[in-house]
């Protein structure tokens, strides 16, 4: 028997390995992690249980991976595929026709929530329960052990019974959480896989040679009949089910059952369930009988077909009342789909008086404590039952949540150790490791869980590590009180994050500190240190960024903070520890070459000498923590909601105060206050040339330039720093360049992209990054000014240029995206020019997670109010969802017109021929026409006043706000417009609507952790593309200018900054659908991210990115395509190796990085040849001739 | 019959003295073949530097954690890369190299290492060597800054790397220097003294460069120009009397069988070609060889041996040219004649 330590996606993804020949996979968050591990193991030619390497295919979206399998396995191959929430939705049509066709597949989904009034990436069942009418069998999986177990169970069983089968296990909760569980060999599968139903599957495959037609289409004389000729198939999986698990069970010792009854056999109160939860339940059960309670627990592994009978046999004749927890909603049904199950199973039972009771719990990764199942069968015994409850939140809206015991705990005899750190320090990599060795190297059972916050710069990472000598079937965060071990991998934590709340009484407090033993104490916060002194901690502390940086580790102090833990946790031997982890880091960094060995183990054995042990004083000494603080006159709901979300206790906001439908105000992210950089930039105006370069590339928008009249210096701080702005217009106006202290990440992009160094000193520029602790104090109250300073009038500026664009308020700050992200500044650039008349469609990705992930937006109002307002419908329908906001404001804009129009002779013809007739090209004639529906709005009031009864006045004032030509903007990355989103994108283009679509090209998938998309280089490697793409990037303008009316630019601000305002202004400006693909840099492509935007440069002076423009125009002379950037100077290759993701594929495979890199510069130069050819190419745009007599006759009719 | 090519260096045989050294045509087996079939004799394969073998790792390191475990979406143990082999990071790279030429070449092949402590020397030499270099050649390539070494400092610096590796390890041993050393001979002599075989002058650095742009610093190779074989060659016929025992290899500015001829008459072993080669391809040497054959018959030269050290500083006709006094000639000379207009002026 082999132990090893996997998670729940690593479990599930062997087996269907082993057991396929074809995989189709697109990935999608939580289930991402099982199409990578195939991929990467097809790549490495890892063979199946029948010795040969399965295909792997990465589709355009999930319903192409659908596709592909239900292909695949009409073909006779073995498929598998994987996936959750909506990529599962979008499967459903196969889904249907495959478990039609009773064609045996299995297909693995990490459960998560289907989006609805918010997107979540965790887990819930929404997404099975919507696909339980197609078809499949499905089968759940409570644990790491069963994702693995049930994996061959489904795969076996499909092909005994060819219905196919949906496996499914919790999002997060087991697809992520690292157990130790016992792998199956390939004898297990081989044993149960039968050969002769492999067979039988490969008979049924399309063949030429034994033809059939399958998939036709059917008239009502036969086609319900044909339906129910599946019935006895059905009728046989359970029976098929059990006969495996049976098989399963005397081989391996683990018995599984359709059902299972856990608990007192005389139970008096019994939940039902399934999914992960099930460990927690189970848990409570135990913990309430071994005090005498009559409780017991249903776990239900086969929901389709659903065993009715075992359900109802499960339940004890003893029991008074049930519960049926669904980790699902269904709004305006009578129940959730579980309980309606089990309703039916005991009403066939005959047991229709048993009471039940509805539990809806976990929806989102939602957490569901012990506390909370206890309160669940409290509420079974309680006199007055309600019919419908909910677990885990509090209901005070409709009331359904009970009322909970918090200091309930079930008793365990696992070590609980809890981490922070950020996700930048590899702590989490650390805590992994860790678990590994417990796990793998002693009798322990082990399991590690890893909570991540919803930023990617500075982002906070908790680990919840548990091992003990009983298996761990806590399927919850380790509870406040209760860890033995806690760490802080990061001193600044200890100033935002409650951190001690988990220690219990005497538990060890490792801490890397700044600080050496003897003088900690005093700088840790005044909570810290009564923690500390309440729960009798012991304080050790060791300066881990000292010890990494000394061995050139930089930020990741994973190697050095292990053997800490280690040491003080006593889990295993001290030598055998070390020894262990010093094996791990052979294992781990082997493949990085002896330096990385070396130095990490050398980190290792520095670690220990530099841990201390703080002697703690009695008094508490520190401060209190500083507190977040909102202005005094925010909203309450600010003050309610969005500040206690940021402090991170958003699980404890009742229902009342969260928006129902998802709405939430902007301009929140300028309220988290995170101080994350350890560098800021220093201004200096006396060699400052204006150009504003600094600005436009700040991927947070916390370096900023402003002009105002200088007489409102006055009241400016001390050492306030301005210049004369030279400007034809504005005279008598000084500039600020100012940086934003607790927002700037520290990227150091603008000092990078500063041309202006002193003639003096060539090493000092304008913008000098400075350390920001003598900074901070120093900017926070010259900040403050600045932003207390009005606002150009953007009238004034001259938008198309990169210094007029930086005058212009960014209506999008301080995003919690990447530090040095190469997608923000366009995000913010579009929101300078166009944000107080913008709305945004969002693809889901990056740009929606650092756009719209809660606790806070940065999309932000202006100070008059007026802002971007912004929505994300889903990743796949963007470009449709845009249209379909620029349908429904033209919609209310042609209604303002007609009744413009009707209501002249009333309003004014003068007001109203203005409204009608203005173009809106420049940000002049905006404020006028803004002025004009002012005064519109004024004279409707007073008709209104005056008695004028007309109902389309009121109508009018209500839609007038629409005259504002509104600038509708779709953006998101290359994943969506490239691929899942192609489609919709082409016929958004093709629809002549007024929409700009905004592609930021990362060429990767970046939110979803780096695989390949068809935007993606040949050459480059990728996840899904292992060993370097093969195929050229996709030309996607190239679509779009098919067209002919399609404005489309390529840009790249790094490169050419006023290139890219101009081609967003045009965009803008185009009265027809424009696209705008913008070259972003990311940390998906392995550079300096401080470099970001100067590496755009190499990029276009290397023909890797070309920059053009391409304007329709309805001149008969006229030449669309401009090509704005140079010849090539520089060659593809040396670009090229500055990236990692194409310099490790120069050091893996150099002979087909060579090939590969030569077919790019072909790519390159070709395309360039090409380009150049366009440059001089004359196109019309088709467009109405005024005089009819120029057309063909036979157009006539046509025109008229 | 033509006149004998053949030469020692290093206590190696060579068919000619024509040796290709470290630089991107060495760099790969098919040039090196390239070279070989060309007719060099032998070949330097390009350094392997402490620092990028141990550095380059730890970047690149660095970059592929780029990411890992920051964000739920993207909790991959791998970051955003995929997890690919590296079978060459550090050291394998060169060590691969020289393997892969040893059985590719029947030249002898000689491997150059650039390191900072002792141990890394001898370290990083030992795995050449153990790879199967032929010799190996210790890249002294170092550029002084601090104010507090003293020059004793950094030739005691040099003379302990020799002294380490020479008594760690068996195979031939070159020490490539750089000319910027106020006391050559003595330094050349104490090099000796301490095993090395044979000397290679010079090292040409990388010269840094100011971007008048971006008034940045960068550092790029300019490929050498012939005149630059002087400087080697000044040196080569001093230090060839003195040092009567040791291979000499002149390197820089050798692009013709001209510089060829100097270098060998002035005491050199072996002439080092690199921006020839770069700039004419590998079968440059051909051609490089037919001029020191034709201008070896037509000055009825029998052999290199012949040649080899026949106007050094000892037998030169006027040894003065070797020394500073010439310099004081022909500035006036030239200063004479640029007043005068002559052809030095123009």
């Amino acid at each position: 028997m082999t132990w090893v330590c996997l998670d729940g996606n690593d479990a599930a993804a062997r087996v269907a390995y082993s057991l396929s020949e074809v995989l189709a996979i697109y990935p999608i968050t939580p289930a991402s992690p099982m199409g990578e591990a195939v991929d990467a193991w097809s790549g490495t030619d890892r063979p199946n249980l029948w010795g040969e390497v399965p295909t792997v295919v990465e589709m355009q979206s999930e319903a192409g991976a659908a596709g592909a399998l239900h292909g695949a396995i009409q073909a006779g191959a073995l498929g598998s595929t994987f996936t959750a929430s909506q990529g599962l939705l979008l499967m459903v049509p196969n889904m249907f026709k495959i478990a039609g066709e009773l064609t045996p597949t299995v297909i693995h989904v990490a459960a998560r929530a289907v989006a609805t009034h918010a997107l979540s990436i965790f887990g819930d069942h929404s997404d099975v329960m919507s696909t339980r009418s197609t078809g499949f069998a499905m089968l759940a999986s409570s644990s790491v052990q069963e994702a693995h177990d049930l994996a061959l169970v489904s795969h076996a069983a499909t092909l005994r019974c060819r219905v196919p089968f949906l496996h499914f296990f919790d999002g997060f909760r087991t697809s992520h959480e690292i157990g130790k569980i016992t792998v199956l060999e390939p004898e297990h599968l081989r044993a149960l896989v039968r050969e002769q139903d492999v067979t039988a599957h490969r008979d049924r495959g399309l063949s030429p040679e034994h033809p059939v037609v399958r998939g036709t289409a059917q008239n009502p004389d036969v086609f319900f009949a044909s339906r129910e000729g599946a019935n006895p198939f059905y009728a046989a999986v359970p029976g098929v089910v059990t006969e495996v698990m049976d098989e399963l069970a005397v081989l391996v010792g683990r018995r599984y059952r359709l059902v299972e009854y856990v608990g007192d056999p005389e139970a008096e109160r019994v939940v039902v369930l399934m999914g992960s939860a099930v460990g927690a339940v189970t848990e409570v059960v135990d913990a309430l009988r071994a005090d005498g309670e009559k409780v017991g627990a249903v776990v239900v592994r086969l929901f389709r077909p659903f065993p009715s009978d075992e359900v109802a046999a499960a339940i004890p004749s003893t029991a008074r009342a049930v519960a049926v927890m669904d980790r699902t909603k269904e709004p305006g049904a009578p129940a959730e789909p579980l309980y309606l199950d089990v309703l039916s199973a005991l009403h066939a039972a005959g047991r229709s008086d048993l009471p039940l009771v509805g539990a809806r719990y976990g929806l989102g990764s939602a957490e569901l404590r012990p506390r909370d199942v206890k309160a669940l069968l409290d509420h079974l015994g309680a006199p007055h039952r309600a019919g419908s409850v909910t677990l885990g939140i509090t209901d005070d809206l409709s009331g359904t949540s009970l009322p909970v015991d918090d200091s309930f705990r079930v008793p365990s005899r696992a070590v609980q150790a809890v981490f922070y750190g950020l996700g930048s320090d590899g702590t989490v990599g650390a805590n992994k490791t860790a678990i590994t060795i417990i796990g793998e190297q002693t009798d322990l059972y082990a399991q590690g869980y890893f909570v991540y916050d919803s930023k990617k710069a500075g982002s906070v990472t908790v680990s919840h590590l548990r091992f003990g000598p009983d298996p761990i079937r806590s399927t919850y965060l380790v509870e406040d009180d209760t860890a033995d071990f806690v760490a802080c991998h990061q001193f600044s934590l200890l100033e935002r994050i409650d951190v001690l709340a988990a220690a219990r009484p005497r538990a060890t407090f490792l801490l890397n500190s700044p600080y050496p033993a003897d003088e900690v104490w005093d700088h840790l916060p005044a909570e810290v240190q009564q923690q500390v002194l309440d729960k009798s901690l012991d304080l050790w502390v060791i300066d881990a960024h000292r010890v990494a940086r000394r061995l050139g580790l930089g930020a990741r102090i994973n190697t050095v903070m292990q053997p800490c833990f280690f040491a003080l946790s006593s889990v295993l031997p001290e030598q055998a520890a070390l020894e262990a982890l010093k094996d791990a880091v052979r294992s781990r960094y082997a493949k990085r070459g002896p330096s990385v060995v070396e130095r990490n183990l050398a980190a290792i054995d520095a670690s220990l000498e530099q841990l201390r042990h703080v002697s703690v004083p009695t008094e508490v000494t520190g401060g209190p923590r500083p507190r977040l603080t909102v202005p005094a006159d925010a909203a309450a709901f600010l003050t309610d909601v969005t500040v206690p979300l940021i402090a991170g206790q958003g699980a404890g906001l009742p229902v009342s105060l969260l928006p129902a439908d998802g709405t939430y105000p902007t301009g929140t992210a300028r309220l988290e206050k995170r101080a994350l950089a350890r560098d800021l930039p220093m201004w200096d105006p006396s060699i400052c040339i204006d150009c504003g370069k600094c600005a436009i590339v700040c991927p947070h928008a916390a370096i900023r330039t402003k002009v105002f009249e200088s007489d409102l210096l006055a009241g400016a701080p001390e050492g306030y720093q301005s210049k004369p702005y030279r400007d034809r217009t504005l005279v008598d106006h000084v500039l600020t360049v100012q940086v934003a202290p607790d927002d700037c990440t520290g990227c150091g992009i603008c000092v990078d992209v500063c041309p202006a160094r002193s003639k003096e000193d060539a090493s000092h520029k304008a913008l000098d990054l400075v350390p920001a602790g003598e900074r901070r104090d120093v900017e926070r109250p010259r900040w403050d000014f600045f932003l207390s300073r009005p606002e150009v009038d953007r009238a004034a500026v001259r938008r198309e240029t990169v210094k007029g664009s930086q005058l212009l308020q960014p209506l999008f700050e301080f995003s919690g995206a990447c530090s040095g992200c190469g997608e923000t500044p366009y995000v913010k650039l579009v929101s300078q020019l166009f944000g107080d008349r913008m709305v945004v469609a969002n693809a889901t990705g990056c740009s929606s997670i650092y756009g719209g992930n809660l606790p806070t937006t940065p999309w932000a109002p202006g100070a008059d109010g007026r802002g971007p307002a912004w929505s994300n419908s889903l990743f796949e329908d963007n470009a449709e969802f845009g249209l379909g906001l620029r349908l429904g404001i033209d919609a209310h804009t042609d209604q303002a017109r007609r009744l413009l129009s009707e209501l002249g002779p009333w309003l004014g013809d003068e007001l109203v021929s203005a409204l009608l007739l203005s173009d809106q090209q420049d940000e002049a004639e905006i404020a006028r026409q803004r002025v004009r529906i002012e005064a519109l709005r004024q004279r409707i009031a007073r008709l209104v006043d005056e008695g004028d009864s007309d109902e389309r006045l009121p109508r009018l004032a209500l839609l007038a706000d629409n005259l504002v030509r509104r600038s509708v903007w779709a953006m998101g990355g290359d994943g969506w417009a490239y691929d899942i989103g192609f489609g919709g994108l082409d016929q958004v283009l093709s629809s002549g609507a007024d929409i700009n679509v905004l592609v930021m090209d990362t060429e990767v998938y970046s939110n979803t952790g780096g695989q390949a998309s068809k935007a993606t280089p040949r050459g480059a490697t990728a996840k899904f593309a292992v060993a370097g793409k093969s195929s050229a990037k996709k030309d996607l303008g190239a679509f779009a200018r098919a067209y002919g009316n399609v404005y489309v630019a390529q840009v790249a601000l790094g490169a050419n900054e006023i290139q890219t305002v101009r081609a967003l202004v045009e965009a803008d400006a185009w009265r027809g659908p424009s696209l705008v693909i913008a070259y972003s840099t990311c940390i998906a492509h392995g550079i300096d991210m401080a470099t970001s935007m100067t590496h755009q440069k190499d990029a276009v002076a290397s023909g890797y990115w070309e920059l053009y423009r391409y304007h329709p125009a309805e001149g008969e002379h006229t030449v669309p395509f401009h090509l704005d950037s140079k010849a090539p100077t520089q060659p593809l290759r040396d670009f090229l190796l500055a990236e990692t993701r194409f310099s490790a594929l120069a050091r893996s495979d150099p002979t087909r990085a060579r090939a590969l890199f030569s077919l790019a510069q072909q790519d390159v130069s070709e395309r360039r040849r090409y380009y150049e050819q366009l440059a001089a190419v004359q196109r019309t745009m088709a467009h109405t001739v005024a005089d009819p007599d120029e057309l063909p006759e036979s157009a006539d009719e046509e025109v008229e | 019959m033509g006149p004998d090519l053949t030469t020692q260096y290093l206590g190696l045989a060579l068919r000619s003295p024509l040796v290709a050294s470290a630089g991107p045509l060495t760099g790969r087996v098919e040039t090196l073949q390239a070279l070989q079939d060309a007719g060099v004799a032998a070949v330097v394969l390009p350094s392997l530097f402490e620092e990028e073998v141990e550095e380059d790792p730890l970047r690149l390191s660095d970059r592929l954690d780029t990411g890992v475990g920051t964000f739920a979406e993207a909790t991959g143990d791998t970051g955003f890369f995929p997890d690919l082999d590296f079978d060459d990071l550090g050291p394998g790279v060169h060590l691969r190299l020289v393997e892969d030429a040893k059985s590719a070449l029947e030249v002898p092949v000689i491997a150059s290492v650039n390191a900072r402590s002792a141990g890394a020397w001898v370290r990083y030499a030992r795995m050449l060597a153990d790879a199967g270099a032929d010799a190996i050649e210790l890249n002294l390539y170092d550029v002084v800054t601090d104010p507090d070494e003293d020059a004793d400092a950094v030739e005691d610096r040099v003379n302990a790397a020799v002294r380490a590796v020479r008594s760690e390890l068996s195979v031939p041993l070159a020490v490539k220097i750089s000319p910027f050393y106020s006391a050559l001979p003595a330094l050349a002599c104490r090099i000796a003294e301490e095993g090395a075989d044979g000397l290679v002058l010079f090292n040409r650095f990388y010269q840094p460069d100011i971007d008048l742009d971006t008034l940045g610093v960068s550092a790029s190779v300019a490929l050498s120009h012939p005149s630059e074989v002087r400087l080697p060659l000044r040196w080569i016929g001093i230090l060839r009397p003195l040092l009567p025992g040791m291979s000499l290899a002149a390197t820089s500015g050798v692009h013709t069988g001209t510089e060829v001829v100097k270098v060998l008459l002035a005491g050199a072993d072996v002439a080092m070609m690199t921006s020839a080669l770069l700039r004419n391809g590998p079968a440059h040497v051909g051609q490089v060889e037919a001029e020191l054959v034709a201008w070896m018959s037509e000055h009825e030269y029998s052999s290199v041996r012949q040649m080899r050290g026949s106007v050094s500083y000892r037998t030169a006709p006027d040894r003065a040219s070797y020394e500073r006094a010439q310099y004081i000639r022909t500035l006036s000379s030239y200063l004479l004649d640029h007043a005068l207009g002559g052809a030095h002026g123009q």
